[in-house]
């Protein structure tokens, strides 16, 4: 555990433009500006060893996993379960089994959802949720609602994009069987204290699950040290290609669960009259893997380790502080989620210009945001906003993306009178 | 990328001050527009007599593009009946999507949408209130959503 590692006492320093050398797509044009990447929180670029690596897979060592005697069967297996392993370390799971490989971070609620709660959640029984959640950390529980009748309940968020934990404990009851929340909010940049909500989660003996597209490419994750019983997130939020993600599980929970999806690889006998599933993980994964992405997110963990996690970090936390105060400090802009504990993404809106016209003036001048509702409609609502503008952060940005921002906004000003 | 053809003056114009803005009173045709991508939101109130649009009236909210184009429209087609609106329709279709749509002379101050077909991801902010006063138009008032 991190914990456990002696302090450095000089973090590594942070070569922000040697980052930037590793990812191709940075040096495009965007309408004859140089590009300004300012939405990895909805997907983040791909690093050349990421690119390579699923070249390599794809050149040299493709076939189906699980199946074949051949050398590229076996290759392909190796790569595939090597990129399990990978993950396993990678967020300190105990075990293999507990490695489920999915499309991302919306197939893995699903899939706790369909899997875990409908078939033993009924009327009476409460799932909770927070007022800072993606919209698919809400629908899926909603249909597990509808299915079951069990009922939603969701912990309030403040003004300033937090959930207050009294609040949360609040909504705690006897009846409540499921907690599922964001470790990091992907609309506002909230760091929620998920360790204490699982804890008390356990205590009131429910299960929890975590959102951690937004945590994982920030922060070091250990399923273990938070107590965590699912934990979910995505492989193209951190440098991986779009397609896969991972659904980690207890073995417990996980063993205890039905199949979600039938097919090839999740069984062990089949006939019409019966048909018995196989062990984990294979029971989750039915039908041919996506093994390019797994091999991509392998490569992208590696990639990850080797900048450090802990110095991606304090470098994205500069670029927020910077960013917050340039943006602080122009009158007509009001930043939207200002929690004390904040990721990455800063959320904004201007006067008098709607999130929509921004993104396509701050277009022009090549610099990406992303403009809307962020797939969190409910935080919106609370803000009484339609839309906000959102730039967020990458381990390839730097001061000069924030200088960029900051003078497209006065352009935005400008063509707004 | 020339944004001052895409923000004209006239769509500034009707965006810091939309005209027609509020509700009607007396309609007896309305219908809502929701773009759900961008959270735009546009609600139309009409009083038609017979085939002639007497009075119309829009709310909601949406960027600049959306807000000054259901301004735009209110102005132009209050006081036309149905198949002139009709005409109206598929001349501001033509203007937002072909290329090389020539300026017609018919569509009047409309016409200073005509940038926004070199800016694809907002032509649905153009047409989402065309979209509702056809709903509206129609017996059957409905949601419309462009997406």
């Amino acid at each position: 555990m991190a914990a456990n590692l002696p302090l450095e006492k000089n973090p590594p320093a942070f070569d922000a433009e040697a980052v930037r050398r590793d990812f191709p797509i940075l040096a495009t044009s965007v309408h004859g500006r140089p590009l300004t990447y300012l939405d990895s929180a909805a997907s983040s670029q791909r690093a050349l060893p990421v690119l390579r690596a699923v070249e390599n897979y794809e050149t040299h060592s493709h076939a189906n996993v699980h199946r074949g005697v051949h050398a590229l069967s076996q290759a392909a297996t190796a790569a595939f379960e090597g990129a399990r392993e990978r993950v396993r370390r990678f967020i300190n799971a105990a075990s293999v089994k507990e490695i489920i490989f999915v499309r991302g971070t919306t197939e893995g609620i699903n899939l706790v959802a369909q899997s875990y709660a409908r078939p033993r959640f009924g009327p009476g029984d409460e799932i909770l949720i927070t007022g800072l959640e993606h919209h698919a950390n809400i629908v899926p529980w909603q249909m597990v609602c509808e299915q079951t009748g069990a009922s939603l309940r969701v912990a309030p968020i403040n003004r300033r994009g937090e959930v207050p934990f009294e609040e949360f404990l609040r909504q705690l009851g006897p009846r409540t069987r499921l907690v599922a929340f964001a470790h990091v909010s992907n609309a506002l940049g909230t760091v929620l204290p998920v360790k204490r909500m699982v804890e008390a989660a356990h205590a009131h003996g429910a299960v929890a699950l975590i959102d951690g597209a937004q945590a994982v490419p920030h922060s070091r994750v250990d399923v273990r040290a938070l107590g965590a019983d699912f934990y979910t997130f995505s492989g193209h939020k951190m440098y991986a290609p779009t397609g896969i993600g991972v659904l980690y599980g207890r073995e417990g929970l996980l063993a205890s669960m039905p199949p979600w999806q039938g097919g090839g690889d999740m069984i062990l006998t089949v006939s019409f009259e019966k048909t018995t599933y196989n062990e984990l993980p294979a029971k989750f994964e039915a039908g041919t893997p996506n093994i390019t992405g797994a091999v991509g997110l392998a490569a992208a963990i590696d990639y990850l380790e080797g900048l450090g996690i802990e110095a991606i970090a304090a470098h994205e936390q500069r670029l927020l502080e910077l960013a917050t105060s340039e943006l602080a400090r122009m009158p007509e802009i009001e930043i939207v989620g200002t929690a004390a504990h904040k990721a990455a993404v800063l959320s904004f809106t201007m006067k008098g210009v709607h999130a929509h016209d921004l993104g396509t003036i701050l277009d022009a001048d090549g610099v990406a945001v992303r403009t809307g509702h962020h797939c969190a409609m409910p935080v919106m609502t609370f803000f009484g906003l339609p839309a906000t503008a959102r730039a967020s952060f990458g381990c390839y940005n730097t001061e000069e993306d924030v200088a960029r921002l900051t003078s497209a906004l006065r352009r935005a000003r400008e063509v707004f009178g | 990328m020339d944004l001052k053809e895409l923000y004209r003056d006239v769509i500034l114009d009707h965006n810091r001050h939309p005209r027609n803005f509020g509700p009607l009173a007396g309609a007896n045709h309305h219908a809502e527009g929701n773009n759900p991508l961008c959270g735009d939101r546009l609600s139309l109130t009409l009083r038609l007599n017979g085939e002639r649009i007497e009075d119309i009236r829009f709310e909601g909210s949406g960027c600049a593009i959306s807000t000054a184009s259901a301004s735009l429209m209110t102005e132009a087609v209050k006081g036309k009946d149905r198949s002139s609106v009709r005409q109206l329709f598929e001349r501001m279709h033509a203007l937002l999507t072909q290329a090389d749509a020539a300026p017609d002379p018919a569509l009047g101050k409309l016409a200073a949408l005509s940038g926004v077909r070199e800016f694809p991801a907002r032509v649905k902010c153009a047409s989402l209130c065309w979209h509702t006063l056809n709903a509206a138009l129609s017996s059957n008032a409905a949601t419309v959503s462009t997406e």
